[in-house]
């Protein structure tokens, strides 16, 4: 391996720095879901603590919204449990393209980084590390940057959220449906994924009929997973 | 296994999906440093991730008002036609308040 290569990976404070002032402007949007969040648990009744906990340790938006749309008086551990690793199943992906650069590191530094992986982060990295240029600042300090605006949304949403009186006249109720609906119709889409998600959700609605609480949500994920396991998209 | 969501409960829930997620972060990795991950497992993964927020929407698009199901289809037709969830989801709530403020 070259030198130029093995640059490409190399981790220290300056490119830290670099990488989380480059995220800064983006991270004025990840706030204001940050807020959608804080505001949508405070509506679910979660006190501030565990609300800012969750965020803070969590950090994993649309898992975290599910989280609330699954909550009740109760919570069965379970489906909560596979609800969450189905939403950010994403992630071993997104560890498993960065590999073939991670791998310079030192375990330590290489699972330190990936605390801090999520989608903004993974893609604008993946992208220059693709191209040969170093982006292992980036993708650390920009997830540092996601990560602590991410924080800092949910608190000013906790606040705002006890402010409000009647949340659901103001459509407030919706923030988690339209933000997870977001998240879906902005990924690929064609006529395969159109097929998954239609079995997804025939599948959930049977389940939802039929089986026992919550239970619709694993049903629909393993239900579009199988299908996209058998229909595969051609290798390119 | 249930767990009441007062008090410790809220803390034990976000303990258990703190962990779940840092085994997505971390595993993915973990797994290629000792055989790289098939096609088809990619595959499943990607498609589940879409699914779940499929059948999680499914239910709530079911079950709701009125003023929830035009929410949700304008962050849809909005996502579709210009891509920005902001804007998308800014509208959805809008519609919701707009439609419950006109039939109450």
């Amino acid at each position: 391996m070259s030198d130029i290569n093995s640059n490409l990976h190399e981790l220290n404070r300056s490119n830290i720095w670099a990488g989380f002032v480059q995220l800064v402007p983006l991270s004025i949007f990840v706030i204001i879901f940050g807020l959608a969040f804080g505001l949508a648990a405070t509506q679910t009744g979660l006190d501030a603590w565990s609300t800012i906990a969750m965020s803070t340790f969590v950090f994993a938006g649309a898992s975290q919204f599910a989280a609330m749309e699954l909550w009740g008086q109760e919570i069965s551990l379970l489906p909560l449990a596979i609800t969450v690793f189905a939403i950010n199943a994403r992630h071993l992906l997104m560890g498993a393209t960065l590999y073939p650069w991670l791998r310079h590191l030192p375990p330590s530094k290489r699972y330190g980084v990936m605390l801090v992986i999520t989608d903004a982060n993974w893609a604008m990295s993946l992208q220059k590390f693709s191209r040969g240029e170093p982006a292992m600042g980036l993708l650390f300090g920009g997830g540092l940057t996601l990560w602590s605006f991410w924080v800092l949304g949910t608190w000013l949403g906790i606040y705002f959220g006890n402010a409000i009186q009647d949340p659901v006249s103001l459509g407030l109720d919706m923030v988690m449906g339209c933000f997870l609906l977001a998240m879906l119709v902005g990924g690929k889409k064609d006529t395969r994924v159109f097929a998954i998600w239609c079995v997804a959700a025939i599948a959930s609605l049977l389940a939802y009929w039929f089986l026992p609480a919550n239970s619709h949500v694993v049903v629909g994920a393993l239900a579009g997973g199988i299908l996209g396991a058998i229909w595969m998209e051609s290798e390119k | 296994m249930s767990i009441e969501t007062g008090g410790y409960g809220a803390l034990v829930i976000v303990i258990v999906m703190a962990l779940v997620t840092l085994a997505t972060r971390w595993g993915g990795v973990f797994v290629m440093s000792f055989v790289p991950i098939s096609y088809r497992v990619q595959q499943f993964i990607s498609a589940m991730s879409g699914s779940v927020l499929v059948a999680l929407l499914a239910p709530l698009a079911l079950n709701g008002d009125n003023g929830a199901r035009l929410a949700l289809l304008a962050t849809g037709l909005t996502m579709l036609m210009v891509k920005k969830p902001l804007l998308a989801i800014t509208l959805g709530l809008v519609t919701a308040a707009v439609y419950r403020y006109l039939f109450p």
